[in-house]
């Protein structure tokens, strides 16, 4: 993150109307861009290819994107390596070639406060005793920072007396998890997993042995894809009943970002929309001619997020595809887009627009 | 034991280092031992050690052993 943006992250992550979170944004994209365009040599070639002129972008929709699979094909950094921390390898398919995002010390400390700030407007600012529906293994893996091992280490900042459900064989720790949820009685709990491993590893289980949690007041936040709940014909709703029944009375929160974009994340509400926060944005774009669509309609999602100064990966397209629902207008009460992500696009689609790098 | 000494302590214990390590200096993934998973088990050590318990925004603040003291300060541990 710029050293001029930090002061945002104390904002509100949910209180800014359409047109103040417009020129918020594009405001503080046109400062990143000038930054990526000086520190990253092939990020300035792409740009220029693409004709960009910071005097003609007025929204959002004008400022070119790049792939997110330009990550998978090129090392893009806009600092210098020595200042890299960290680096953030994409979980990734098997065969699939894993994406890379390089951190400084900057852009990892906002992704930190950000997921932070957003966290507390749904769980407020006090640390609650937190089970992690995964593996220890998980975080111990020494050879690299995958994003999973990542997401739990970044979560569990959250809670306090951290407990993970999950044993190194992916078993339940049953007796385990009920000693902990007596001696934490009377308070609320976080939970927080992956999708499909919470489905796989306590869903079923704790199903088949027609067994239940009974946690009197939870929150659990999940993340990963539907792939391959779809695949078993689970619909969300059938999966927050499935979730409820086996875990008790808790409130879900189904969440999306991206390894290319950590921390400025998109939290489902009570209503089950995704939310955009103030550090980040939606658009929808057209996949024949990437034009912006309108609320309603369906197209490819990239993601503009305010974080990114140490990668050039501040302006995304991905290969999600959705549509947005409305703004400003949840009956949740939340400020800003909201939307709603419909599956994943073949990789061969959105060729064209990697093939634009080095022309 | 005085409370720098149970700060210190902490510090050796969780991080698997030795005293010469325990400058103001010494920095979040400045060494290999205090990375993400150390700093966390940090941070639970510290907190055992004088029965508080850190807000999110301090253990991310908390950057370098002499950051922590002024840190502690908040928690009304004097070191």
């Amino acid at each position: 993150m710029l050293d001029s943006h930090v002061p945002y992250l104390k904002y509100e992550p949910y209180s800014m109307k359409a047109k103040e979170k417009s020129q918020f944004m594009v405001k503080c994209l046109k400062e990143l861009t000038a930054h990526h365009i000086n520190n990253c040599s092939e990020y300035a070639r792409i740009l220029q290819a693409l004709g960009y002129n910071a005097e003609g972008i007025e929204e959002l929709a004008d400022f070119p994107f790049i792939s997110v699979q330009l990550f998978k094909e090129f090392e893009l950094l806009s600092v210098p390596r020595e200042s890299v921390v960290k680096t953030m390898k994409s979980s990734g398919t098997t065969g699939q070639t894993r994406s890379q995002v390089f951190l400084d010390r900057a852009t990892a400390m906002a992704q930190s406060k950000c997921l932070a700030n957003i966290m507390a407007s749904y769980i407020g600012k006090k640390r609650l005793p937190m089970i992690i529906l995964d593996t220890e293994l998980a975080k111990k893996d020494p050879r690299m920072f995958s994003a999973r091992g990542a997401g739990i280490i970044g979560f569990s900042m959250f809670g306090r007396d951290v407990f993970f459900a999950l044993d190194d064989n992916m078993q339940l720790r049953e007796a385990e998890l009920k000693d902990y949820l007596a001696k934490h009685q009377g308070e609320r709990i976080i939970l927080f997993g992956y999708t499909y491993m919470i489905w796989q590893y306590v869903v079923k289980t704790l199903r088949s042995g027609g067994k239940s949690l009974e946690i009197p007041d939870g929150v659990l936040f999940h993340i990963g894809g539907w792939k391959k709940l779809q695949a078993e014909r689970v619909s969300t709703k059938a999966y927050n009943e499935a979730v409820r029944s086996v875990c008790g009375n808790v409130h879900i929160h189904n969440y999306y970002g991206m390894a290319e974009q950590l921390g400025s994340v998109f939290v489902e509400c009570e209503e089950g929309h995704m939310h955009c926060s103030v550090f980040s944005d939606i658009l929808i774009r057209n996949p024949r001619d990437f034009s912006s669509c309108k609320i309603g309609e369906e197209g490819l999602v990239e993601l503009l997020s305010i974080l990114p100064s140490s990668y050039p990966g501040h302006i995304l397209l991905t290969e999600d595809w959705g549509k947005i629902l409305g703004e400003d207008d949840c009956p949740c009460g939340r400020k800003g887009k909201y939307f709603e992500l419909l599956g994943r696009i073949s990789k061969a689609e959105i060729r064209g627009c990697s093939d634009t790098y080095g022309q | 034991m005085t409370n720098m000494e149970k700060y210190k302590e902490a510090f050796k214990e969780a991080l698997e280092i030795d005293d010469s390590a325990l400058t103001d200096e010494l920095a979040f993934d400045s060494i290999p031992e205090w990375d993400s998973v150390g700093h966390m088990r940090l941070m639970a050590s510290i907190e055992d050690a004088f029965d508080i318990m850190f807000e999110t925004e301090d253990i991310m603040d908390f950057g370098t052993f002499g950051k922590g003291k002024e840190i502690l300060q908040k928690y009304d541990v004097e070191l």
